[in-house]
């Protein structure tokens, strides 16, 4: 609001007028402020993020060509529907497809506990998990000076030791995307660094099928014979 | 009689809204706006924090029933991929068609029905789309040609997939098969940030 004063002789003698001509900037601060926060908030909620995977090719890999991964150390998920996880680790031999405590049931992580899936998968990779935060505090005491180039590599090598875990993500039907997120999301916690979607096969359906009836369906069908 | 003074308290605001403006125009300018889409997606969250690329950038969008629909974020190569589609599959597109083909940010419904879609009023376009979305079936997958060319013409092309949180996996599945078949093995999933556990 301008303000504008005017000093008018009442007759006589006109005298040359004087404006004030100050024009009060706080209405417009105001608004340009509004605008301000409107467009920081807008600028970085727009930009989302990205998670790269890499999903192994179609075409058929010869035996000798295939990435030889420790049994012991595997990990299978099968995600399953309401938010359920079904695991199993290393391999299935025949005679256990008929028990139906092969598999377990955990559900996911949440930000706050690490109950559920993360447990599982932070106790069976301890090691990486700790060298990986070693590294993390390296950088930090560093003061960010190392190179990322220095750090991805590191942590390429830590993730990819031959006795770190591998897990082998199975989305069943059932499940949804972003039960598959958030599981691609743990491996990032967890520092699993070797990990792949695959299809269920036969032998992972009839186990999830039989879990859920309790043995009752392992009963009634013939496990498949090639797991 | 003393009376109380009155001060003139006057706040020269003439510099804060120098700084104000200045800010202001930092930050429209570096806004970036994302592409208006047909319906609205809830990403999901996930801990990552890599940013998704400003250019080159392709972008599958993925509706509940397995609807896709996909932006190129270069107008030329978007261009030159409608063209070559275009002649691919017996369809004439004119001048004026190509110019809202550009404008309209996302690719959304069968190449017979292109030319019809291109003649409707812009308002229009995300109505019509959604009721259409790029034919991905095993004998007809233009949504693999699509793809397929413009990767011809710039193979560093980033794909990036984009669903609701809530999409069933099996609809997710098939545009991931489809993009395994055309050898497409490296591609992105879009989320938004969370902030990691405490401690990792």
């Amino acid at each position: 609001m301008a303000q504008i004063q005017q000093k008018g002789g009442k007759g006589g003698r006109s005298e040359p007028k004087k404006y004030d001509t100050r024009v009060d900037f706080t209405p417009m601060v105001d608004m340009m402020l509004l605008l301000l926060t409107f467009f920081m908030f807008v600028t970085t909620l727009s930009k989302p993020q990205i998670m790269d995977i890499a999903m192994p090719s179609d075409a058929e890999v010869s035996e000798d060509m295939a990435p030889k991964v420790r049994e012991s150390r595997a990990i299978t998920l099968l995600l399953g529907e309401e938010d359920k996880v079904y695991y199993y680790l290393g391999k299935i031999d025949e005679s256990s497809y008929s028990d139906y405590t092969t598999i377990k049931e955990t559900t996911y992580s949440t930000r706050t506990s690490n109950e559920g899936l993360r447990a599982i998968l932070l106790e069976r990779n301890m090691e990486a998990v700790n060298k990986m935060r070693d590294l993390k505090l390296e950088r930090l005491e560093r003061g960010d000076q190392m190179p990322v180039e220095e750090f991805n590599e590191r942590s390429n090598e830590i993730k990819g030791d031959i006795d770190a875990l591998t897990v082998v993500i199975k989305p069943l039907q059932a499940s949804n995307y972003r039960n598959l997120v958030d599981a691609l999301d743990e491996m990032q916690i967890c520092s699993v660094g070797k990990y792949a979607i695959v299809d269920p096969t036969e032998g992972d359906l009839f186990l999830v099928e039989n879990y859920r009836t309790r043995g009752a369906f392992g009963e009634a069908n013939l496990a498949p014979q090639t797991p | 009689m003393a009376k109380a003074k009155k001060h003139d308290v006057w706040i020269d605001m003439t510099a804060m809204s120098d700084v104000t403006v200045l800010l202001l125009t930092f930050f429209i300018l570096t806004a970036t706006f994302l592409p208006p889409e047909p319906f609205r997606v809830v990403a999901p969250a996930s801990v990552m924090e890599i940013k998704i690329p400003e250019y080159n950038v392709m972008t599958v969008l993925i509706d509940l029933d397995g609807k896709v629909f996909l932006n190129i974020d270069r107008p030329d190569v978007k261009l030159q991929v409608l063209e070559q589609m275009a002649s691919e599959y017996g369809v004439t597109i004119t001048d004026q068609q190509k110019r809202v083909f550009v404008e309209q940010p996302f690719i959304g419904v069968p190449m017979n029905r292109m030319p019809a879609f291109l003649d409707l009023p812009m308002s229009e376009h995300d109505a019509a789309m959604r009721n259409y979305g790029i034919p991905n079936d095993s004998t007809n997958n233009q949504f693999t040609d699509w793809i397929l060319k413009a990767r011809a013409l710039d193979e560093n092309m980033k794909i990036t997939l984009k669903a609701d949180e809530t999409t069933p996996y099996p609809v997710i599945e098939k545009v991931m098969k489809d993009l395994v078949h055309i050898k497409a093995n490296r591609y992105s999933f879009i989320t938004v940030l969370r902030g990691a556990p405490d401690g990792f």
